[in-house]
């Protein structure tokens, strides 16, 4: 185990959560965008559903 | 296509066609710049090579959006799409007739707003060499670029957005020719590319033009 | 011909993708997550410092596998495009519109992690350097890409315009690559990752100690990307669908 980060530790720890941010905002924004759009075909869907029953 | 050219020359030089615009466009970019790098007359004779291609290339990038544009507004590319002639050779008729009304009167203008400058002496034939070598692929590459975005309203940002990034590498080596003109040394290898690369444009890219209309007049 | 390569185009049917990717998901999804922390917390934790750049050699796990998939997912892009304008196939269309949000995000966080590891090494943020400069225009490629899709109501069309773009693109990317070799010399080391065990002495590429880490957290990277890009080829899908269900009830 090493977490010695000698004088650059603020470097190696930006770097490590700046990344790790934009990955995990790129996820977020994923999912929420995939939700939203399966949320609105479920409903547009259903409303097809019952206009043709 | 002889008559399309003198036709889109004409439409160009009318009032309201823009030809000029550019011209005055690149006047303004080269007063401004002392304001911003300070009025010493060394350091802007150190960069003045590279600031005229710069200005060059923005005031092309200007008058971008007027070549198909207005055609698509009337109605008259759908004309023109119909007649005789290849959507490739209107293509390349319009990058034509960009240039002969915006990138050969930049290159005209560029001496003069050398001067300006302070451009060193040994900069001047590079400097007009590398624009007129390049100019031709700033228009070819705008063509290409307006078709991408003829259909898009207020598409003109885009359009630079999109060009910008294309025009990297003529930008490059046709800067590194007349910098290295002003420095005295041999300008020929970034010429011989510059070159290159507008007879690359020139003969390939009406072809993705013509395919952009095509997909945007269906 | 080849009943192999036959096969390949069925997935292209929406409906088979949808089905196949939502069995594959969990898999590629798993996969990238394990060997994604695997990696990051092997070379976080368990690797010594370099003894030229001390502990800033930890940053090699996110910037070379991110900075990889970066060009790797325009050349993707392009591929899809390919397919797309040749095939005429849906999917691999908005394989493409997926993909790029992915690759952009990956251009900035090779673009980022760079600037904070050139700091102490180099000296500075940035330096107009052949490859620095090359991500940033291949950030720019990405802005206008995205922008070109966004920007086009008719599907159909905007994937038609994008692909084309992308052609185009991809030839002055590779023409812009080299005049800026041509432009600056630069600062950053050769490409070190490819060069190992191939008989460089093992002083010129990156040691072992640091290179299996990397490649899993590379792995770890192309499976992220897989399963980004699948996710949101999904959505896209489901997207088309409803704009299409949409249209109908508006003429009925």
């Amino acid at each position: 185990m090493n977490v010695d980060l000698g004088p650059y530790v603020v470097e190696v720890l930006s770097a490590y959560a700046g990344g790790i941010a934009l990955l995990l905002g790129l996820i977020v924004a994923s999912v929420l965008r995939a939700r939203s759009v399966a949320r609105r075909l479920a409903e547009t869907e259903h409303r097809r559903e019952v206009r043709t029953r | 296509m002889i008559g399309l050219l003198k036709r889109d020359l004409a439409l160009a030089v009318r009032a309201g066609g823009g030809f000029g615009l550019s011209l005055a466009f690149f006047l303004i970019f080269t007063a401004l710049v002392p304001f911003g790098i300070g009025p010493e007359t060394g350091r802007i004779s150190e960069i003045s090579a590279g600031l005229l291609w710069l200005g060059a290339l923005l005031a092309c990038l200007l008058s971008l959006d007027r070549i198909f544009q207005l055609d698509w507004e009337d109605g008259s590319l759908d004309l023109l799409a119909t007649s005789p002639v290849p959507l490739e050779g209107l293509a390349a008729i319009k990058a034509l007739a960009h240039w002969l009304t915006t990138g050969l009167p930049l290159v005209v203008a560029a001496p003069a707003l050398g001067l300006l400058l302070n451009l060193p002496a040994s900069a001047y034939v590079p400097l007009l060499a590398s624009l007129l070598a390049g100019t031709p692929a700033l228009s070819a590459i705008g063509t290409f670029g307006a078709a991408l975005t003829v259909g898009i309203k207020r598409g003109g940002l885009l359009l630079s957005l999109l060009v910008l990034p294309l025009y990297v590498p003529t930008l490059i080596f046709g800067a590194t020719a007349a910098s290295r003109g002003a420095q005295g040394l041999d300008p020929a290898t970034p010429l011989i590319m510059t070159l290159a690369i507008t007879l690359g444009c020139v003969a390939l890219l009406p072809f993705a033009a013509a395919a952009a209309l095509r997909i945007n007049l269906r | 011909m080849f009943p192999a390569m036959s096969s390949i185009w069925e997935y292209a049917n929406p409906r088979r993708f949808m089905a196949t990717s939502a069995w594959l998901l969990p898999w590629v999804t798993g996969i990238a997550a394990l060997c994604l922390i695997g990696g990051l917390i092997w070379g976080f934790f368990f690797t010594p410092n370099d003894f030229r750049q001390g502990s800033t050699v930890k940053i090699i796990y996110i910037h070379v596998p991110t900075a990889i998939m970066a060009i790797n997912a325009w050349f993707m892009m392009l591929v899809c495009s390919l397919i797309w304008l040749i095939r005429r196939h849906h999917v691999s269309a908005l394989a493409a519109k997926a993909a790029a949000p992915v690759g952009m995000v990956f251009t900035l966080i090779a673009l980022f992690t760079g600037a904070v590891w050139g700091q102490p090494m180099w000296g500075t943020w940035w330096e107009w350097d052949p490859r620095l400069t090359a991500f940033l225009i291949l950030f720019l490629f990405y802005l206008g890409y995205i922008a070109l899709w966004e920007a086009i109501e008719n599907p159909d069309q905007a994937a038609d315009l994008t692909a084309v773009l992308c052609l185009v693109g991809s030839v002055f990317a590779v023409l812009a690559r080299y005049a800026l070799v041509f432009w600056n010399q630069g600062l950053h080391q050769g490409t070190t990752v490819s060069t190992v065990g191939v008989g460089v002495a093992e002083n010129e590429g990156v040691s072992s100690v640091f290179l299996y880490p990397m490649l899993t957290s590379l792995t770890g990277f192309v499976f992220l990307f897989l399963a980004l890009v699948l996710y949101r080829t999904r959505t896209e899908i489901r997207a088309r669908r409803l704009k299409a269900l949409i249209a109908q009830e508006q003429m009925a």
